[in-house]
């Protein structure tokens, strides 16, 4: 999401800094930035939450309605996670069907959700091969300051753990809360001139060679990965992201709940 | 309009709403500005229930292309719901409806904004509707003057707009959801209060040549309170903003 230029000297200056061990805004390189989150948010979903990660400001609202089941998987429910990198939140954002970069972090952020079966989607059956549960998660970015995957991310967790199932709008029977596992949290590291950052903002994310996100479990195990843009890592440099970012997750699971 | 039949009591014998408003009465409105870090400009409506971001750049380079003016700037609008802002999830993407009140809105808009100041340029204002209930334009468009103000464009003046409608043949303003599930007519109306022009104006539905000029007029009053509101809105953000300098 670079389509933007930055100053030789801004990107001299980022880098030194990186080397020294700060960063432009004074955090640490495995620091995160203010999280909040405000769950409920939206009267109309079934689960919402908006997340302000630093001056990421995002939207996330769950909607969720009765229809038939994939023909592979006839008792399960059905997930669908959407990103919406609106023309409001940047000035390089442009309105129209979702982009690459909009359909990676919703693929990210679906895999953590999907690999460590954070939802129950058996539970989301009403009756095999017919009725399931259809769940739209949608985000909305509506302040873009870097780090999408993360605070999507966090923005889901909440918004699936604050749902409540409408079966009986739907004459399914009485609501019931989201039958959710675990929380799966993912942690964004890219790698600037040979420095890593976590929780980069999009200044950083500018200048950035590679980017890594890790999306691990509370027990400690890695549930979904994405190394992306075009520069490399070595391996030690992926070992010592995984390991920081199980101990950032930690701290990220707390403000979640 | 809703049209349906229904057995709900919209005015009991007091002359109340569901709600309990007057029918001349507006749902409570809380305006916020400069609620975005990265848009030139930005506003949060609330209005009863509506829930309205809405943000703009500008005055930009002007894509695409073929549509600059050399002899002013374009207003460009893009009003949309969020797929959760409704009772059945809404498909992303722009429908027949959200581009005619884009256009309508942008129309208005240009009406108080100086446009010949920025030959070439375009000005564009995102609304976004977070979560919707009856009178969403009307939100819209109130949250975008005043986002244009706070994004420091020079403006003869705000646009309040409002909806009057009628239920169970009374003339009420700003219907709910409920109510406009069931209305017989629906006027969104917004206005330059400095020079009592009108910018926006719609209708559908039923009404009397009688019950119309009561619409209008109530909906002129109800636009200079929302006015107010705008106002009020655009002093506290200043007035924080003078706190600091102060420090």
């Amino acid at each position: 999401m670079g389509r933007e230029v930055m100053a030789e000297i801004k990107k001299n200056h980022i880098n030194k800094m990186l080397a020294q061990g700060k960063r432009m805004d004074g955090r640490g390189l495995e620091e995160f930035r203010p999280l909040s989150i405000e769950i409920n948010y939206i009267g109309t979903a079934e689960g919402s939450a908006r997340v302000k990660l630093g001056k990421t400001d995002i939207i996330v609202g769950i909607k969720m309605s009765v229809g038939t089941p994939f023909a592979d998987t006839p008792d399960k429910g059905v997930l669908t996670t959407n990103v919406e990198l609106i023309p409001m939140a940047a000035h390089f954002f442009e309105s129209g069907p979702p982009g690459a970069d909009a359909i990676e972090i919703a693929r990210v952020v679906d895999h953590g959700i999907r690999e460590s079966q954070m939802v129950d989607l058996k539970a989301l059956c009403i009756s095999p091969g017919e009725a399931v549960w259809i769940n739209f998660m949608d985000i909305y970015v509506v302040d873009f300051d870097g780090n999408l995957f993360d605070a999507c991310n966090i923005g889901v967790n909440a918004a699936l753990r604050s749902t409540i199932v409408p079966a009986a709008k739907h004459g399914k029977g009485e609501d019931f809360p989201m039958p959710v596992t675990c929380s799966p949290v993912s942690c964004t590291a890219v790698l600037i001139d040979g420095n890593i950052a976590f929780d980069p903002t999009l200044e950083e994310e500018m200048v950035a060679n590679a980017r890594l996100t890790v999306t691990t479990d509370e027990s400690g195990d890695i549930r979904a990965m994405q190394k992306g843009l075009h520069g490399s890592f070595s391996s030690e440099q992926i070992k010592y992201i995984i390991d920081t970012s199980l101990a950032l997750s930690k701290d990220v699971r707390d403000i979640i709940g | 309009m809703g049209g349906m039949e229904t057995d709900i009591k919209f005015i009991d014998e007091n002359g109340l709403r569901i709600d309990g408003r007057k029918p001349d009465q507006l749902r409570p409105i809380k305006i916020e500005a400069g609620v975005l870090n990265n848009a030139d400009g930005s506003a949060y409506v609330e209005m009863g229930k509506n829930k309205v971001l809405a943000a703009v750049y500008g005055p930009r380079e002007c894509h695409p292309r073929h549509l600059q003016n050399p002899a002013k700037a374009i207003i460009q609008c893009k009003y949309n719901m969020m797929s959760f802002s409704v009772g059945d999830r809404k498909r992303p993407g722009p429908d027949r409806r959200s581009v005619e009140i884009s256009k309508i809105i942008a129309e208005a808009l240009d009406n108080v904004v100086f446009t010949e100041n920025f030959p070439r340029a375009s000005i564009d204002v995102y609304i976004e509707i977070l979560q919707a209930n009856a009178g969403t334009r009307c939100a819209g468009l109130t949250a975008a003057a005043v986002a244009l103000a706070d994004a420091g464009i020079p403006m003869k003046d705000l646009v309040p707009a409002i909806a009057v409608g009628k239920v169970a043949d009374t003339v009420v303003l700003d219907l709910d959801k409920e109510e406009d599930n069931f209305g017989q007519a629906d006027v969104p109306m917004a206005i330059v209060p400095r020079t009592g022009e009108i910018v926006l104006l719609q209708m559908d539905g039923h009404l009397t040549t009688e019950e119309f000029d009561q619409a209008m007029e109530i909906g002129m009053k109800a636009c200079m309170e929302v006015y107010e509101i705008q106002k009020d809105a655009l002093k506290r953000r200043y007035a924080v903003d003078a706190a600091i300098e102060e420090e």
